[in-house]
């Protein structure tokens, strides 16, 4: 309701013979009409601009940041976002000449400076044990706690040596040689040391990685780069962003095309259903009960097979059949509910008086008025897809590896939540973002298309 | 808008807003109401499952009041009748509630169990059983009811998947196909306490066998009487080892109590092993450990650092199990041509496998198909036979490739179908070799993830190139292992047919010199190893930990494990 | 309404049936079968299998044998729990599923209906965004993560607490059951969160409304007969199918949580191809879903007159 101040002019009559029944301002259809609403709703503009941003992510970001996303660095798994490492070259590993290591003055000493390749261990035989354990902390010794990671045992008195290359990280580590008696039962005899590891590469992987443009460009015992990774690496040492764009197609095309279609299928099928009541419907409603009921997954195999996917090849397509075949039936259901409801409603006998043809009632004044619910389900239904294509890609049904997607991405992040969280949250909240872009654009349609809504400016 | 004019916008406003509040208020009373409701209709529900009985009344990890440990499984056994059961988990619970002639020690060393002394000669065995020996309805143990369970597990009827376990035993395979009725079976009682058996042929480690579930004895009488539902429920079996089942809800609780008729109760210190929880979630049961439900659990790769912050006590061992990629050797396969796999070896390094990818101590990177813990002729057998290893060496991987594509007059290897199943692990290791061969010889790897029975169908009609497999120990013998690759094996799903091989297996069947045997395992590790009929990937590790109050449980690679039957609780 | 009942009842069956055959025979379509090992097993002894099992007989041989078993009720042996009966396995582990869904979908409906209602009256206020920005949260994280994370809420709970206020799995009392169908109940109850909201907005300037305002009817009348439940009728629509997904799709939280419901069961029988219980449950859940619809049509027709069954 706008304000207006009047003025004695506007009391004057108009001119005889002036168009005074020409309406003046354009005439405007129901969809212009409700694009008009839309430009306005402010929640929905954010949304359309969140899904601009998303498909520019998707289809333009891998020309911006073009990392192989199948590429994998055992060095580099599951690293936080923005590391910046440094590592220095050297030459590849050599076995250990263990015959000539001697005895340590120490109780327990490095062989040789401990690397990321290996630390090699060396200690003073203890007294009465039979053989020794040894264990890797991250934190220093302390009587009564535990000593860390049981890296193995040497089963001999002899054998006083021990070579980890476990998973080696550049930080200090805290090593401790327990002695064991005859039965094998640890014994008070602890030492322990402490060791920093200092983070190295090869001067072939170096070359292999693209960090030098040739083996000799690099000196022995130079440091050098590593890249960093803005959104950090994933559970093979992947580039996380580079996955995180690549996942983005098949996921929001899952979960954007999917829900898309079956929400139509079950409008159409609702619709009809309930427009025509009586034993059409309970035949209708009959078969959406029944497709309800079928397993999911045993179907979802016996689709597999059905459409000759070979090992390895993308399903994206008859995944998308398979869900829309099997997931309709909901939205069919809650449609049919609220055409029932609305078959009764006063306009509608009012537009039947009024010559309205079938279609013209069910499109013209039912769906609209059942709009609400169908864009609550369609927006529901994106994560679902999402989830329900990562949940079909593990057990090898969707896409094949090493094609990545967000959903597949939460799975495998969810495992190591509490040690590298970034591999959960970045797909997450991708997901979460396109549910809430789908969700405020639902809204906004909603607000835009609902023709009650419109009588209420 | 002048003061004074009347504000029907405002009015409008504070309509809406009185019927605002009054509505809100209405909600918030239905609301309560609905959390009254919701609150009685819960405690109606529990107690209503209380009268069903699908409860897992659950005591703290370690009870030591009680005599009480905690612990969870990760399935349900499928069914405890001892000559079908299977997987590992029935094996388990078997071993504290079943006790066989022979049964290994805390030491893992195998001691006289329902037997108290044998005599195993060349064509047969005779075992004493001895007179304490109950069954937990106070009955002796026979040897009758050895040769039952024995008959039971290869008659055909029966369907044990296990019952070639038993064909070291005269015609046990005749009858196990059919071919003879199951009272031909190379076993008999000659008295109460004696039994006598046959063997098919002569046989190095019979002893070793009979430590195994399937040979565990069934009273004939109780069978018949449990009228086919032996093994299904606590109330249908006969227990004659240290536990009994007190309890058991099916998929919620199984409860076991120290058995008073067993005959070395004195040795058992537990009174109540309780499993009040089956899930096969990992972190299920971390959380469970953390809160102090259960006295022990494993830990996988991810959540290894968050029980290294926590500064726990953390073992591990190997489970005794080897994995290794499998070729398919069939005639229309690409990969049975040994230059491609050889190149294929060259480019693969276990260690970086092992030690960067699973990352898990107590794995061991693989190097051969048997696994380091088997004993030789005096130690270790792979002490005594080192498998012959390979350095990555990706030019030569390489230029073998090309010189295979020339052969072959091809100019790029079809795409390869890596065959696995749909666990975590195993997804994430095809991934690593996808990019592995992508990125060393330009292999297009199609990783063709099956579940669990697909998997196994697909294996068997041999629709693959490649694919994850692993082995763990029947008994206690490199036998186990060693026979894996011989052609008759079923379970060499590649086909794999080196005639050498198959000699060498047979040597190993039937001579009962130790130095022969192993010397024949030695040269089936050299020879697979130079026709890379299999890559060799790990030896598997478990990483765990315990409640520092428990003490005595014992973990071994073959046999029940882990084994709680010597556990007991230390207070601090 | 009685012979109403009943025609939708035989309308069931024969659905159930048709779920039935449709099963039974996808199922043999996929590869393997459950005699299929780990261990690989000799072919005459495959053989002798079958024919213990009736698996080497026609297809249709089998599916007529089926189906008269399961006229008399019984579903048969299953065939990775080799001596347990099909009917026991649903009998002691169904219960446990559907007390599980039953709190979940109460939860879910309740919260829903409450929320809904309030983000109507508050539309594009604090309350609204606030519930849409849990809602979002509610369903982009999957219920696999949702009960992960209540678990570990669980235990860090009973951490601080210093003794156990709510176990951290198991099943049988009140406290092992309010977190698992809380969470089991929350992507749901997002959903009918937005649901009932759409459909309170649809109706807030509904003719009846305005009337029933213009007569000057007190408000909190207005709000729960003519607002409220109008609103709520999309929301039952729903129900039915949704307690029926909740029950059957609880396997997650049911491993989670360790609690011994049927859900479990049910996945473990598709990827083990357990025949006889895939069809067990299966007609079971069939069964169960085609009584929930017909329960919600009923309970649709007693709340909205104007849909009147005939």
């Amino acid at each position: 309701m706008s304000e207006s101040t009047f003025s004695a002019d506007d009391f004057k009559p108009l001119p005889k013979g002036a168009a005074a029944e020409v309406i003046t301002r354009p005439s405007m259809s129901y969809w212009q009409d409700a694009w008009r609403r839309l430009k306005e709703n402010r929640r929905a503009i954010i949304s359309l601009w969140i899904i601009i941003g998303l498909l520019a992510f998707t289809l333009i970001g891998p020309y911006l940041w073009t990392v192989d996303h199948a590429k994998q660095n055992v060095d580099k798994i599951s690293e936080r976002p923005f590391t910046s490492t440094e590592a220095v070259l050297t030459t590849p590993l050599q076995p250990w000449d263990i015959g000539n290591r001697g005895t340590p003055s120490d109780p327990l000493a490095l062989a040789e400076p401990a690397t990321t390749q290996t630390a090699r261990l060396v200690w003073q035989a203890m007294p009465g044990a039979s053989a020794y354990r040894i264990y890797r902390n991250i934190f220093p010794y302390e009587p009564g706690a535990g000593l860390g990671l049981p890296l193995g045992e040497t089963l001999l008195p002899k054998d006083t040596y021990f070579e980890d290359r476990l998973d080696l990280q550049a930080k200090t580590y805290y090593y401790s040689v327990v002695g064991l008696d005859s039965q094998l039962r640890e014994t008070a005899q602890v030492v322990t040391l402490e060791v920093p590891v200092t983070r190295v590469i090869t001067l072939t992987e170096a070359t292999e990685r693209g960090l030098l443009s040739q083996a000799s460009d690099g000196k022995l015992g130079e440091k050098i780069h590593l890249g960093t990774h803005p959104f950090g690496t994933d559970y093979l040492g992947r580039d996380l962003l580079a996955r995180l764009m690549e996942g983005a197609r098949v996921s929001l095309f899952i979960g954007i095309v999917a829900p898309f279609l079956f929400v139509l299928v079950g409008v159409a099928y609702g619709s009809i259903a309930g427009f025509l009541g009586g034993a059409s419907d309970q035949v209708l409603m009959r078969f959406a009960d029944f497709v309800v009921a079928l397993p999911f997954l045993l179907f979802m195999i016996l689709f597999k097979i059905a459409f000759g996917i070979g090992p390895g090849e993308s399903g994206v397509m008859p995944m998308l059949l398979a869900l829309v075949l099997l997931s309709w039936p909901s939205t069919a259901r809650l449609v049919r509910g609220q055409i029932l409801q609305i078959r009764e409603e006063g306009y509608i006998n009012a537009a039947q008086l009024l010559g309205a043809n079938t279609s013209y009632l069910v499109l013209r004044h039912m769906i609209p008025n059942t709009l609400g619910v169908i864009l609550v389900t369609l927006t529901f239904a994106v994560p679902s897809a999402i989830f329900t294509e990562a949940f079909l890609s593990f057990i090898g049904m969707g896409v094949a590896p090493p094609t990545p997607s967000w959903g597949s991405m939460c799975n495998e992040g969810i495992k190591t939540m509490l040690t590298s969280p970034h591999e959960l949250i970045f797909p997450a909240l991708f997901i979460s973002v396109t549910v809430l872009a789908f969700n405020l654009l639902g809204d906004g349609l909603r607000d835009a298309l609902d023709s009650r809504m419109r009588s209420r400016e | 808008m002048t003061e004074n004019a009347p504000n029907t916008e405002l009015d409008v406003q504070s309509a809406q807003d009185d019927f605002n509040r009054s509505a809100g208020l209405k909600l918030l009373w239905y609301a309560l109401l609905a959390v009254i409701g919701l609150a009685l209709l819960m405690v109606l529900l529990s107690w209503g499952s209380k009268k069903l009985g699908a409860t897992s009344d659950s005591s703290p990890g370690i009870d030591a009041t009680n005599n009480t440990i905690s612990l969870i499984l990760s399935q349900e056994p499928p069914q405890l009748d001892s000559t079908l059961a299977t997987d590992m988990v029935s094996n388990m619970v078997l071993g504290h509630v079943m006790e066989g002639l022979l049964r290994y020690d805390e030491n893992n060393a195998l001691v006289p169990g329902i037997a108290e002394r044998w005599d195993i000669r060349e064509n047969g065995a005779t075992f004493w059983i001895r007179d304490s020996a109950r069954w937990s309805n106070g009955d002796p143990v026979t040897a009758a009811d050895f040769v039952f369970a024995w008959r039971k597990s290869v008659d055909p009827a029966n369907a044990s998947e296990y019952a070639f376990i038993l064909f070291p035993i005269k015609n046990a395979e005749a009858i196990n196909t059919g071919k003879l009725p199951k009272e031909e079976l190379g076993v008999r009682a000659t008295d109460e306490r004696t039994l006598e058996v046959t063997f098919e042929r002569p046989i190095a480690f019979f002893d070793k066998l009979v430590a195994f579930s399937t040979f565990s004895p069934v009273q004939e009488a109780f069978y018949n009487q449990a009228n086919g539902r032996y093994g299904a429920d606590a109330e249908t079996i006969l227990y004659n080892g240290p536990f009994s089942i007190s309890r058991w809800v099916h998929g919620a609780h199984l409860r076991l109590e120290k058995n008073p008729y067993y005959w070395d109760a004195d040795r058992i210190k537990l009174d109540v092993i309780d499993f009040p929880y089956f899930t096969t979630d990992t972190n299920a049961a971390l959380n469970l450990f953390k809160d102090g439900s259960i006295a022990y659990t494993g830990l996988n790769a991810e959540n290894l650092q968050d029980a290294l912050n926590r500064r726990w006590h953390l073992d591990r061992l190997q489970d005794g199990s080897v994995f290794f990629m499998e070729f398919n050797h069939r005639e229309d396969r690409i990969t049975r041509h040994r230059k491609l796999r050889k190149a294929m070896q060259l480019v693969f390094d276990p260690k970086e496998l092992v030690y960067k990818v699973i990352k898990l101590p107590g794995f061991l990177p693989g190097e051969s198909i048997f696994p380091v813990w088997l004993r030789g002729v005096d130690g270790y057998l792979r002490a005594e036979y080192p498998a012959p290893v390979w350095e990555v060496d990706i030019p030569r991987a390489q230029a073998l490739l090309a010189e295979f594509k020339q052969e072959m007059g091809i100019d790029k290897i079809p795409p390869l179908m890596l065959l696995t199943g749909d666990n975590p692990a195993s997804a994430k290791q095809s991934e690593y070799f996808q990019a592995l061969y992508k990125q060393t010889l330009d292999l297009d790897i199609r990783i063709d993830k099956q579940i669990f029975k697909q998997r196994l169908a697909k294996m068997t009609s041999g629709e693959f190139d490649l694919v994850m497999a692993g082995w763990g120990p029947d008994f206690d013998d490199p036998l186990t292992f060693g026979d894996l690759f011989s052609s008759w094996n079923l379970n060499n799903r590649g086909r794999y047919a080196n005639p050498e091989v198959d000699r060498w297996v047979r040597v190993a069947q039937e001579s009962l010199d130790a130095k022969t045997r192993m010397d024949a395992f030695g040269k089936i590790q050299d020879l697979l190893f130079e026709d890379v009929a299999l890559l060799p990937q790990y030896e598997r590790g478990v990483v765990f930990v315990t409640d520092p109050r428990l003490h005595g449980m014992v973990r071994r690679a073959v046999g029940p494990d882990p084994d709680f039957t010597n556990a007991y609780i230390v207070e601090p | 309404m009685l012979s109403y009942t009943l025609k939708r009842l035989l309308q069931g069956v024969i659905t159930v049936w048709f779920i039935a055959t449709a099963t039974f025979f996808a199922m043999h379509q996929v590869p393997g079968d459950p005699l299929t090992t780990d261990k690989a097993v000799p072919e005459d002894i495959r053989k002798n299998l079958e024919e213990k099992y009736g698996l080497d007989k026609p297809l249709f041989e089998q599916y007529t044998i089926f189906l008269s078993n399961i006229t008399r009720g019984d579903f048969g042996i299953s065939f990775t729990q080799k001596n347990r009966r099909v009917n026991d396995i649903i009998r002691e582990q169904f219960p446990v599923s559907a007390t599980l869904g039953i709190l979940a979908i109460i939860f879910a409906a309740l919260g829903g209906i409450l929320w809904g209602a309030l983000t109507a009256l508050y539309r594009n206020k604090l309350p609204d965004i606030v519930i849409m920005f849990l809602v979002i949260l509610g369903i982009s994280v999957p219920s696999f993560v949702m009960a992960a994370l209540g678990q570990m809420g669980l235990v860090s709970l009973n951490d601080t607490l210093g003794f156990s206020v709510l176990p951290v799995a198991g099943w049988g009392t009140v406290q092992h059951m309010l977190v698992p169908s809380l969470v089991l109940g929350l992507g749901t109850m997002a959903y009918l969160t937005r649901l009932m909201r759409s459909s309170m907005l649809e109706i807030v300037n509904a003719d009846y409304v305005r009337t029933a305002k213009a007569k000057g009817l007190p408000a909190s009348r207005i709000f729960t007969k003519h607002q409220l439940r109008n609103a709520v009728l999309p929301v039952i629509t729903v129900l039915g199918p949704a307690i029926a997904a909740i029950t059957t799709g609880g396997f997650v939280v049911e491993s989670i949580f360790a609690i011994p419901g049927l859900g479990r069961f049910f996945v473990q029988a598709v990827q083990q191809l357990d025949y006889t219980v895939i069809m067990g449950t299966t007609v079971f859940y069939g069964a169960f879903l085609v009584f929930m619809v017909i329960l919600v049509d009923l309970l649709y027709g007693f709340i909205d007159p104007r849909v009147r069954i005939s």
